[in-house]
């Protein structure tokens, strides 16, 4: 029997939601480790019992919990992300040079191929690995180190590594993405690294087109086609067809170009999902109208998916790691809201439904298709 | 026997019902009852005192005997009533946030 479970973190607790392949009842459990917030948790491809956790609280710093039974249990692993060598300084919102301190973990990628690998993208900007499940951090110091680093700058939410996606078809290839530095990719598994925004257009920064500054909110790549990343960045839907060597927009009929999710079907390289926002100073849809945008053509023509979303009095706000989708023969989409509602589609987006109404404030939601 | 009292989130992380009790060797100061006490239950490690600088968390404070302690020096002697145990060293969560 094929399922999915749902992971979701909110900035009260973590919660796991499970369903059959139908996906139309759903089982909730949680909170689990309630009042912390659950920056994102994500199972291992390798193994779907081995879980991690971003947890994490204002006054008592991050944890990083591993599960190795799909949730029913948790173990606290190792929490200590300590940059390599001397930080150094980046920018600080008023432009004076601000040492680097490790916040939180924003986001967790484990390897495909081993469960014992992942990936920690935290803030300050950088990108951390474990290889023994978690007990123990090393840092990627050549992200970090690139040239452009004293130049980077916090985004609002602060100088957070949100985006990692590994290469499916080259092993040695690593995308990142920073707010408000912009998007890296590392051809050497993580050695060294280029800023990679040819063509991106920022115009909240002096220098519009400039090689690092930009505040990318998410990339989002199809593992059949991993040359094609798509972007939706603080302004502006993108898209690169050559592995980020130059980036062309893709917005058209949006309503507007401003959000912080997208993400692809997982059969269909070239239908997308975002989430219009209104606008920077707006965090809330338009129109006070839920509505996920699919483009089944790579971009640039988008259609509304309204069917059981509110279309009226709606002021939530989806986060940019807030959206997944499933591997079933129908692929499922997913999304959480700042308005604590996870709303399911077992159709690619046709039709929605919630399957909670009242969580905290949803930060991350993936999905895991199990068989 | 040094008692100490944890915020209930750190209880939970620690799996600690009721207060820690630990043995401390040396002189009782409050960096001798947090490293007794990060030796005990590794998971409290930053959770406390910063990972890398070793400073109380801003959010964190350090109570004794009706006394803050929080801005005290980390290697003065805690009172006599905890080095005896019988009033507990209380790491609290700062009310913050509003």
């Amino acid at each position: 029997m094929t399922g999915v479970r749902v992971l979701v973190g909110t900035r009260k607790g973590a919660f796991v939601l499970t369903a059959d392949g139908k996906r139309s009842q759903w089982d909730v459990s949680g909170p689990h480790f309630p009042g912390w917030e659950i920056y994102h948790m994500k199972g291992s491809p390798a193994d779907p019992a081995r879980l991690y956790a971003s947890q994490c609280s204002g006054w008592f710093g991050q944890v990083i919990q591993r599960s190795d039974d799909g949730s029913a249990t948790w173990e606290p692993v190792g929490n200590e992300f300590g940059y390599d060598g001397v930080p150094g300084t980046h920018q600080w919102y008023d432009g004076t040079p601000h040492p680097w301190e490790f916040e939180r973990v924003w986001h967790l990628e484990p390897s495909g191929h081993d469960p014992d690998t992942v990936y920690a993208g935290v803030e300050d900007a950088g990108l951390f690995v474990t290889t023994d499940g978690g007990r123990q951090w090393r840092e990627l110091p050549g992200l970090r180190g690139h040239g452009s680093g004293p130049s980077w700058q916090p985004g609002a939410g602060g100088m957070c590594l949100h985006t990692i996606i590994l290469d499916p078809a080259r092993p040695r290839r690593i995308f990142a993405a920073i707010s408000a530095a912009g998007a890296f990719r590392s051809d050497d598994a993580g050695q060294t690294w280029q800023p990679v925004n040819h063509g991106l257009k920022s115009e909240g920064i002096p220098d519009s087109d400039a090689e690092v500054g930009h505040c990318v909110h998410r990339l989002a790549m199809h593992p059949a086609r991993p040359d094609v990343l798509y972007m939706q960045k603080h302004w502006d839907v993108m898209r690169t067809d050559d592995a980020g060597g130059s980036w062309r927009e893709i917005s058209g009929n949006l309503p507007s170009d401003f959000g912080f999710p997208i993400d692809v079907h997982a059969h269909e390289p070239d239908t997308v999902y975002v989430v219009p926002i209104t606008s920077d100073s707006h965090h809330f849809p338009p129109e006070g109208k839920l509505r996920v945008y699919r483009s089944r053509t790579g971009g640039d023509d988008w259609e509304a998916l309204t069917q059981g979303l509110p279309q009226q009095h709606c002021y939530v706000n989806v986060l940019r790691d807030a959206m997944a989708v499933d591997s079933l023969d129908e692929c499922g989409v997913y999304f959480g809201t700042t308005g604590g509602q996870v709303y399911a589609s077992p159709d690619a987006g046709d039709h929605w439904a919630p399957i909670v109404r009242d969580l905290p404030a949803v930060l991350s939601v993936e999905v895991q298709t199990l068989s | 026997m040094i008692r100490v009292g944890l915020p209930a989130h750190l209880r939970a992380l620690a799996r600690i019902d009721g207060e820690a009790e630990l043995l401390v060797e040396g002189p009782v100061t409050q960096r001798s009852v947090l490293d007794a006490l990060e030796a005990r239950y590794p998971v409290l490690r930053g959770t406390i005192r910063d990972r890398v600088s070793g400073r109380r968390r801003a959010f964190v404070r350090f109570f004794a005997c009706e006394q803050d302690l929080s801005h005290e020096s980390p290697d003065a002697p805690l009172p006599d009533a905890v080095a005896s145990g019988t009033e507990p060293y209380l790491v609290v969560g700062a009310m913050a946030g509003g």
